[in-house]
């Protein structure tokens, strides 16, 4: 099963490294992850996405607990959560497959950013879904180039 | 305000911890921090191979209770620290490496001497730094020892490049420390100790199961205390022995591998374990699925993620078994008063029936020096009252099944690493922490090869070590399993005539003699408990002699092999 984890942890040296040195060495595997500073900058947030069952997240979610630099740590819950990754694609188009693609971005709500002589470079944001939805509709095209960001979330509400 | 540099704050700071002693060896990037230290009245004892130092803090810290100190510089020094911090790691013990590092604009560079010891640390420390700052020093050694001895404690490495060892500060520079991210759990939930409370109340064959926590957080007082209200037999892991007196009828020693048979039938039979200070290694669950079938188990621990880790739990308590073990004492007593005190003669009387059936047994009729024997002469002598410390293998097992722990802070032993050469360093410093005591280190001739410059390192400190060297000529726990696995092919388990201990120890200055007959046994370790010098006694025991009961990997711990099953094979 899927499990976003936030964590807090000191912005320090380093402390990236003890996070994914300690997801391999415990043999777990990381699916996504996204750093960067919160609104303290002594702060920073890392959103980590981790396959894995139910016993295997509560066991990594104490091992990371006893890093010294992690100050606090969320299970987010998939059902009440805004989750968003950005991703650039970068898309073979000529003129004829060019309206084509137009379309598809405008109905998925993206952006061109780039338009080349035989390329497009798209950016979307959404969740998985939404980037895979559209991830398999321009593949026919030619996929060049995708980059993403890792996926970021945030629970719904006043629950912080 | 003067200034000083930064070396001299290191040793400023190594002093307000109340840092006596420390363990290390010089070189490049670490001069600065010896010039200062030299000024100092902080002992050092300078170790011939920095691993020695790492488990020398390791032993001393073992027996004291108190952080140990290494030192050690940049790139070998520091990788030499290496297995010393992961001993110490594995184990939870409290200590401070400190490496030395080559200057802040060298790092990376792949200069000489430089390794990044905080990468190759970071999964065998509780916690490290790379200072990169002067000023940062008084702070970073403050939150080195508070995490080293605080919670599950551990081993902290701090990595001190050279330059800010030269560079000045204030003499009274301070910061505050910042562990935000630092919160050890103390005092356990009371509900759930008062639920555990009930269940041991309502248990019929309930065991604890005592571990090294119970040592580490000076738990064994109150556990004995505790035992002798509620009567429950206690059985413990390697580390926990001690922890509770093995001489008393509620004693059911170590289980596991190599544990009595008694203590794995109990914890087989039992419905109820009160586990403390433990982590439910496979040394001691065996095949874990069939590990204690018909328990339940209540989990006290200050690391939460041991609790639920390896096994099922029940009644899960996060806290410092001290002071869970004082609310559940009281809770406990509170109970028995509304309800009685429950009824367990039955299983009081069948765990007295398993120790009956099921005692250590080894040929004592033989003529041929038996290491059992040895040891339990090691026992007698010594009046159960010495420090003991073991190599890895065979002699660390004989020693825990024949020598009688009863206090806590006794036993010396490489645990979840299973280091050998580890006894010899680790006895230097228990003997430094405890100068009172006489401190023997049970070795076998392949571990202690691994260590032997070390021998120096005692005997020129005149650190006066007892050396019970059981020496068969193998490196006898891997022949073993190679007899009973593998069809007794010795592949290269042999180091017979590999050395002249008794030439050794002289040639280092310290005394030997051989003892190849049972009836010297004896007069042998009189004479070495005696001689006021380092001395090793070289002991030619029966030489494919066994550890027994065994029980095989893969197995469940309720089959146990034991030697008239097997010998002659």
């Amino acid at each position: 099963m899927n499990h976003i984890i936030s964590v807090l942890v000191e912005n320090k040296a380093g402390v990236l490294a003890k996070i994914s040195g300690l997801f391999s060495r415990r043999g777990f595997n990381i699916e996504s992850l996204a750093v960067g500073p919160t609104d303290d900058e002594k702060i920073s947030r890392i959103t980590l996405s981790v396959n894995a069952e139910e016993h295997s997240i509560e066991q990594i979610v104490k091992q990371l607990y006893k890093l010294i630099n992690v100050i606090k740590i969320q299970e987010l819950d998939p059902l009440n959560i805004v989750e968003r990754e950005l991703v650039l694609i970068k898309v073979s188009a000529d003129s004829k497959t060019r309206p084509e693609i137009l379309e598809i971005v405008s109905v998925f709500r993206a952006n061109i950013v780039d338009v080349g002589k035989k390329t497009i470079m798209i950016e979307i944001t959404g969740n998985s879904s939404k980037v895979k939805a559209l991830e398999d509709l321009l593949r026919p095209f030619g996929i060049l180039e995708l980059v993403r960001t890792g996926k970021i979330a945030c629970s719904r509400g006043s629950k912080s | 305000m003067g200034k000083i540099a930064g070396a001299q704050m290191i040793i400023k700071c190594l002093k307000e911890e109340g840092v006596e002693v420390i363990f290390g060896y010089p070189g490049g990037k670490v001069i600065p921090l010896y010039d200062a230290l030299f000024d100092s009245d902080i002992r050092h004892i300078l170790v011939r191979h920095e691993q020695g130092a790492a488990h020398a803090a390791d032993g001393y810290a073992r027996v004291t209770g108190k952080t140990g100190v290494c030192i050690a510089t940049s790139g070998p020094g520091a990788t030499n620290l290496v297995t010393g911090i992961a001993n110490a790691h594995m184990d939870s013990i409290p200590i401070v490496a400190i490496t030395g590092q080559v200057g802040t604009a060298q790092i990376g560079t792949d200069a000489f001497q430089e390794a990044d010891i905080t990468g190759i640390a970071a999964p065998i420390t509780k916690h490290n730094y790379l200072v990169k700052d002067v000023k940062e020093l008084p702070r970073v050694i403050k939150e080195a020892f508070i995490i080293a001895s605080t919670g599950r404690p551990g081993p902290v490495l701090i990595d001190i490049p050279v330059d800010i060892t030269t560079d000045l500060i204030d003499e009274n520079f301070k910061v505050d420390i910042s562990l935000p991210g630092y919160k050890p759990t103390l005092k356990g939930n009371l509900k759930q100790v008062k639920q555990a409370a009930k269940k041991i109340t309502e248990s019929k064959k309930p065991v604890i199961f005592a571990g090294g926590g119970v040592i580490s957080s000076g738990a064994s007082d109150i556990l004995r205390k505790f035992v002798k209200v509620a009567k429950i037999p206690v059985i413990t892991s390697l580390l926990g022995m001690g922890s509770f007196p093995e001489t008393g009828e509620l004693s059911l020693s170590m289980a596991g591998m190599h544990g009595t048979k008694y203590a794995n039938l109990a914890f087989t039979e039992a419905d109820l374990i009160i586990a403390v200070g433990v982590r439910f290694d496979d040394r001691v669950t065996g095949k874990l699925s069939e590990f204690a079938p018909n328990a339940d188990v209540i989990h006290i621990d200050i690391d939460p993620a041991e609790i639920g880790k390896n096994i099922k739990v029940l009644i899960p308590i996060v806290g410092d078994a001290k002071i869970v073990l004082t609310d559940l004492k009281s809770e406990y007593e509170k109970y028995i008063e509304k309800k009685g005190i429950p009824d367990r003669e039955q299983w009081l009387s069948r765990i007295k029936k398993l120790k009956e059936d099921y005692p250590l047994k080894y040929d004592r009729n033989s003529n041929k020096v038996k290491p059992a024997y040895v040891v339990e002469k090691i026992y007698e002598l010594t009046k159960g009252d010495a420090i003991i410390c073991t190599e890895v293998g065979q002699n660390q097992m004989w020693a825990a099944q024949y020598y009688k722990f009863t206090k806590p802070r006794t036993l010396v032993s490489s645990g979840g690493l299973g280091t050998m050469g580890f006894g010899l360093p680790a006895s230097i410093g228990a003997k430094i922490g405890r100068p009172d005591k006489t401190v023997i280190d049970i070795a076998g001739d392949g571990s202690i090869q691994m260590v032997s410059q070390e021998l120096s390192t005692a005997v020129t400190n005149k650190i006066n070590i007892k050396i019970m060297l059981l020496n068969n000529g193998y490196l006898g726990m891997v022949r073993q399993w190679q007899q009973i696995f593998f069809k007794g092919r010795y592949s290269h388990t042999c180091i017979d005539n590999s050395v002249d201990f008794v030439k050794l120890v002289e040639a280092y200055g310290g005394v030997g003699f051989r003892v190849k007959k049972k009836e010297e046994v004896e007069s042998a370790i009189k004479k070495a408990l005696e001689i006021n010098n380092l001395v090793l006694v070289d002991f030619w025991i029966d030489r494919e002699e066994n550890v027994y009961p065994m029980v095989a990997p893969g197995s469940p711990i309720s089959e146990m092999l034991e030697s008239e099953m097997l010998e002659g094979v």
